[in-house]
């Protein structure tokens, strides 16, 4: 099924179908507590939206709607404004016009309190070791950091055996893989993802795949930049027209 | 509160872990102060009236060396991004960073001073006041250069334009951290420069973190 909207962004539906749907329970069912964000987050909605980078308007008039218990997928050639549009729905960047709301949820809690942003850097510290860059980013984000937690990450990234080495010794796959293992250790109802899968292998792809099934099937919200098919069961792309840009003024 | 300390730990076990930026430092302060009585000659007299300012000057650099090490390794791996999702403020993270900092560069070069100051015929009489001084000003060392290295956390190089920045909110630490050991000789005694030293770091460590999150905020667009 494929629309337009006002803005002239095609969006098309398309459920992937080379894996079965997630099916609990599996050894990431104990970190999904199907209460832990409550109350649930029920959609993240962007209303014509407006992002000028350096003078160029990077997203423009662009609306979206993304449903708690999906993963919605940005697809658009590089300089589409993937990583704009990411980081502006997380709070980051600020836009010229339009609004970004989030429907339940914490309403305590800006956008960005409540969501998982991995961007391209991988937020690991070369000199702790994986189990300690891990740990550090339970007891930070988490309120009630566990030990049971980051091993269940670890373990699901297929990091268990590397725990003890330093990070500087890790390749950049694994690396990525520990970046991603942050997902794991601080519930959030909210998944930013941009690239994930940069310098993944097959297999840990698919483990991406798992957690983000796990993770929408347990009604959280994933928006994931990417070019490659994760597979997943519940997915939506969002298809961001590229070569729209134009400099600020020719807007006015 | 526990995300506070369990940044400041793990700041702490990175820059012990690291050494090199500690070490840097700590040599780069003991060059400084042993090459003056090279350049000024063996004039004993002279060389411990201007001691005190000259360990104190030699410790604004020491310390200005390890300041873009405060942000710019967590922007360029990205550590900045999540920061900003945490529910801890971005005030209190740079705050913690900066008290990090204080702990683990601003302590050791304190007490590395009075070593120091034998090479510069320093008044045995005074070294608990220069520990003093050193300890209770240097707290603003950390939280002030904590606003430059958010400012420069992009720029690429940015030490000298961090030095630019940051020297002259370190002018007021300067006069009262020597003034402090000045007046220990004088009649009056220290009192009221120590004072006013402490004064300018509780001042900083209230608005040096304030400023440091405006600036992060800024860099992450």
């Amino acid at each position: 099924m494929h629309r337009k909207t006002e803005a002239g962004v095609s969006i098309g539906r398309r459920h992937c179908a080379e894996l079965p749907p997630w099916k609990g329970p599996s050894r990431l069912a104990p970190l999904f507590n199907p209460r832990f964000h409550e109350p649930a987050i029920v959609k993240l909605v962007a209303e014509n939206l407006v992002v000028d980078r350096g003078g160029r308007t990077i997203l423009d008039d662009l609306s979206l709607t993304a449903v708690a218990g999906e993963a919605l997928i940005l697809t658009g050639p590089n300089g589409a404004g993937k990583t704009t549009l990411l980081r502006t729905l997380a709070g980051f960047l600020p836009q010229v016009s339009g609004r970004i709301r989030l429907e339940g949820g914490d309403a305590e809690k800006i956008i960005a309190e409540q969501a998982h942003v991995v961007g391209h850097g991988n937020a690991v510290k070369a000199n702790l070791t994986a189990r300690e860059n891990l740990q550090f980013w339970a007891a930070f984000l988490e309120t009630e950091a566990s030990a049971a937690r980051v091993k269940t990450a670890l373990t699901h990234f297929g990091l268990d055996a590397l725990d003890d080495y330093p990070a500087a010794y890790l390749s950049a796959g694994q690396k990525r893989r520990l970046g991603l293992a942050r997902l794991l250790v601080a519930e959030r109802p909210l998944w930013f993802l941009d690239e994930p899968t940069m310098s993944l292998d097959t297999a840990s792809t698919k483990w991406l795949a798992v957690a983000i099934d796990a993770h929408t099937a347990n009604g959280g919200l994933v928006i994931a930049a990417t070019h490659l098919p994760l597979g997943l069961a519940r997915a939506r792309t969002f298809d961001l027209p590229g070569s729209r840009t134009r400099s600020a003024e020719a807007r006015s | 509160m526990s995300a506070f300390w369990t940044l400041v730990g793990r700041d702490i076990r990175l820059a012990v872990r690291e050494g090199g930026a500690l070490g840097t430092a700590l040599g780069f302060f003991l060059i400084v102060v042993a090459m003056m009585p090279l350049g000024l000659g063996p004039d004993l007299n002279l060389l411990s009236r201007i001691a005190p300012g000259i360990l104190w000057i030699a410790l604004l650099l020491a310390a200005l060396l390890s300041l873009g090490r405060i942000f710019e390794t967590d922007y360029e791996d990205g550590t900045l991004d999540v920061f900003a999702t945490a529910s801890l403020p971005l005030e209190l993270i740079a705050a913690a960073k900066a008290l990090a900092h204080w702990l683990t560069t601003g302590i050791p070069l304190a007490l590395l001073a009075p070593v120091l100051g034998i090479l510069l015929n320093l008044d045995v009489k005074t070294y608990p006041v220069l520990i003093g001084s050193m300890l209770v000003g240097t707290p603003s060392v950390s939280f002030l250069g904590a606003i430059g290295a958010a400012l420069t956390v992009k720029a690429r190089r940015g030490g000298l334009l961090l030095a630019l920045i940051v020297l002259p909110l370190y002018v007021p630490t300067l006069i009262f951290g020597i003034s402090v050991i000045s007046a220990s000789a004088g009649p009056s005694g220290v009192g009221s420069s120590f004072l006013i030293l402490m004064a300018i770091s509780l001042i900083s460590m209230a608005l040096g973190p304030l400023a440091a999150a405006a600036a992060l905020r800024i860099q992450l667009q």
